[in-house]
């Protein structure tokens, strides 16, 4: 089934001439869509809600782009990637750019051609294990079976961690977060691991989130973000400034609510600027004007999308923790629109 | 009536000619098949080039990075990407070799009872056959493997003054993780039982082959089967008391998460092993009704008008002949197997298309090279395979003398 794939993957690429190349964004125009890789479903990040309409943290990325480049947000053709046919996917053009948790990484960056257009979440990989067995912390585990999601960064953290504490385990390789989470649920692996984040969207789905616990170790970094082919330094542009504007978004107070308001007139140039009411940043972008304020418009601002579908009035209840704005003791900086 | 100079062709009787217009089909077909794969091969090269990637097989001897939890020879996540592919072809062989000895007895027997006269009999086997090979394997893998991990106790259930679970024999612990049993731990001095258990068996092939000659000579019927299973045991045994039993087992406890000593028969490994045989099986069931029904009732009635009883009529007459019709397609279905181990995935069974096809494959994203190999390693295989099945089909085949 997965061989199928990678070689119909293999075949797009032997066969798509010409769609590697650059101009994306003329594609995207063409097209009138926006292809979208995302996850094949994890509530909060990307997942079809109960009218089937795709929606997550994630999800609103595209949703801001499409906006930013086909004034609609739901112009998104979403496509659903495994951790496995997600690079293939995008490297071979059958998706103009991913936001998929996927973890920015020197040889994914370097070796496979990708450019991370920044980080859009902040993460770690952590474990989950029933709150039955009594584990308190990382360390007891020596000896236990763990699920993992394959082709992901988790594995190699997986052995690095074991490794470096001298303890063994069984690891116990698992293709999709559904299926993880059958397995963990019958007790075929004591413990699963994956991004803390996504421990948490599996744990809020369970039928007792309470009898599971969420181990204090962070064993890595995880950078989630963005990401599109190497070679359309232009494409890539237009979709960092998208995810910048979400984020100074948040940090100028602009909302989806007042965004109309303060593109009528404000004091502040910075907001002016990201508004398209003074200079010309969209053109510069190849956009229009108004580009980021229907970005804010059809999305909200970082903070916005963040408490929608993760935040703490979510059953998943991230707290914003490393990911809120810089001015509050997070890591997300936005570079100035200037 | 001369035969036509060689100064009478003409450039249209390529076409014209029913001598030469096979020829010009021919090497026409040859020639834009040649051309249909240069076009794609360039093609290829030139998208890989614009994407500024190459094709270089130089990461597998770099480390892996991962751990694989099954593996028939040493690894850790130290070892290279190379030896990763090479205990993913060890475990592809491994549940290929189970599932092509299991099916081949579960279709033999199947094929056989089918054709039994007790209604209810073949009826069970008719359903079995149906219902089997109508499901895609991939389902009957997830099914057994959701049954496994649904109704078999986690070995936390082993645990506590009351268990919820026990092992059977205080030896064999049924799991959801897989099946943990004892495993032989040798002392010293077991290389000589072992030597003598090897010799059993010869001596057991010995004493058939000289039981059989002496039927044929003289007549005589000597008793086969116990005999065999004497000598099978009785050395053996005999030694390992005389030695002081330096064969001991090692049984599986249950210490901290798992058990631990002894071996473990993986869950994905059991699933896959066993989904895979019942598939297959009753596809070889077929093959082997196909196969009896080939043989002429004649041949039945006239072994009976010999005194033959029913079960040395299938053994010894209508086998044997059957054996020319089943094996062709029973190659086909080997290499089904073998291919079908693929889907080792759906239960975390790490195979090749797992390891080299999916991690590896992931963590270098070296695509088209791991792909490429792959091809290579199931195409040979599966000519192996067939290879070593039609040296074995010639020797049953009929012979023209």
């Amino acid at each position: 089934m997965k061989l199928l794939n990678f070689l119909g993957v293999a075949a797009a690429v032997v066969l798509g001439a010409g769609t590697v190349a650059a101009a994306t964004l003329d594609d995207v125009q063409a097209r009138g869509k926006l292809n979208c890789g995302v996850n094949t479903g994890l509530v909060g990040f990307a997942a079809p809600d109960a009218n089937g309409e795709w929606d997550g943290f994630d999800v609103a990325v595209c949703r801001a782009v499409a906006a930013a480049v086909l004034n609609d947000p739901s112009a998104v053709e979403f496509i659903s990637l495994t951790g496995k046919t997600r690079f293939p996917a995008l490297s071979s053009g059958e998706v103009d750019m991913l936001s998929r948790n996927t973890t920015w990484t020197f040889s994914r960056d370097v070796d496979l051609k990708f450019e991370f257009v920044g980080v859009n979440y902040y993460d770690g990989q952590g474990f989950m294990v029933p709150r039955s067995l009594n584990v308190s912390s990382a360390t007891e585990l020596d000896g236990a079976t763990v699920c993992i999601q394959t082709g992901t960064t988790t594995e190699l953290n997986l052995a690095d961690f074991f490794r470096s504490n001298n303890m063994s385990y069984d690891p116990v390789p698992i293709e999709t977060n559904a299926e993880a989470r059958q397995q963990y649920i019958a007790g075929s692996c004591d413990v699963y691991t994956t991004d803390a984040s996504g421990l948490a969207a599996t744990r809020a789905n369970f039928e007792n989130p309470s009898d599971h616990v969420l181990l204090p170790e962070i064993v890595s970094k995880e950078p989630l973000g963005p990401l599109v082919r190497h070679g359309d330094h232009e494409w890539g542009d237009i979709v960092r400034w998208t995810l910048n504007a979400l984020i100074a978004a948040e940090e100028l107070g602009i909302t989806s609510a007042n965004v109309n308001e303060l593109a009528g007139g404000t004091n502040s140039p910075e907001v002016s600027r990201i508004l398209g009411t003074e200079g010309n940043l969209g053109e510069m972008l190849g956009l229009d004007a108004e580009w980021a304020k229907r970005v804010i418009a059809a999305v909200g601002n970082y903070g916005e999308i963040f408490a929608k579908h993760l935040g703490e009035s979510t059953p998943i209840g991230l707290e914003r923790g490393l990911n809120a704005q810089w001015t509050e003791g997070g890591l997300l900086y936005s570079p100035p629109f200037r | 009536m001369s035969a036509p100079s060689q100064a009478s062709f003409k450039i249209s009787m390529l076409l014209n000619d029913t001598r030469y217009r096979g020829y010009t089909f021919q090497f026409t077909s040859l020639l834009l098949l040649f051309v249909t794969f240069s076009y794609l091969g360039s093609n290829l090269i030139r998208n890989l080039e614009e994407a500024g990637l190459n094709i270089s097989y130089a990461f597998l001897g770099e480390p892996a990075g991962y751990d694989i939890n099954q593996r028939l020879i040493d690894y850790t996540s130290q070892s290279t990407h190379m030896r990763a592919t090479i205990v993913g072809v060890l475990n592809t062989l491994l549940v290929a070799f189970l599932a092509c000895l299991s099916a081949t007895i579960l279709g033999v027997v199947v094929g056989v009872l089918r054709l039994s006269k007790n209604w209810l009999i073949s009826k069970l086997m008719a359903v079995y056959v149906e219902a089997f090979r109508n499901v895609p394997v991939l389902i009957w893998i997830i099914i057994v493997f959701t049954i496994m991990t649904a109704v078999l106790p986690s070995p936390r259930a082993f645990r506590g003054e009351d268990p919820s679970a026990s092992m059977i024999f205080d030896a064999i612990a049924f799991t959801n993780r897989g099946v943990y049993i004892p495993a032989p731990v040798f002392g010293a001095g077991s290389l000589i039982i072992i030597f003598i258990f090897l010799t059993s068996i010869l001596a057991i092939f010995w004493y058939r082959r000289y039981a059989t000659k002496l039927l044929y000579g003289t007549g005589k019927l000597l008793p086969v089967f116990w005999p065999s299973m004497a000598i099978l045991f009785v050395p053996s045994f005999v030694v390992f008391f005389a030695l002081g039993q330096p064969i001991s087992l090692d049984y599986p406890s249950l210490t901290g998460f798992n058990f631990s000593g002894g071996w473990t028969v993986r869950g994905s490994l059991i699933a896959l092993w066993f989904a895979l045989a019942i598939y297959t099986g009753a596809f070889i069931a077929e093959n082997v009704r196909a196969g009896i029904l080939a043989i002429s009732v004649g041949q039945t009635e006239a072994a009976a008008s010999l005194g033959l009883r029913p079960n040395r009529v299938m053994n010894l007459v209508i086998l044997p002949q059957a054996l020319r019709v089943i094996i062709p397609p029973l190659i086909s279905q080997f290499l089904n197997i073998t291919k079908n181990s693929s889907l080792a995935i759906a239960v975390g069974y790490m195979d090749i298309t797992g390891t080299l096809g999916g991690i590896t494959l992931n963590q270098t994203g070296r695509a088209i090279e791991a792909i490429l190999l792959l091809m290579l390693f199931y195409l040979l295989i599966s000519l192996s395979i067939s290879a070593i099945m039609n040296v074995y089909n010639k020797t049953v085949s009929l012979k023209e003398r």
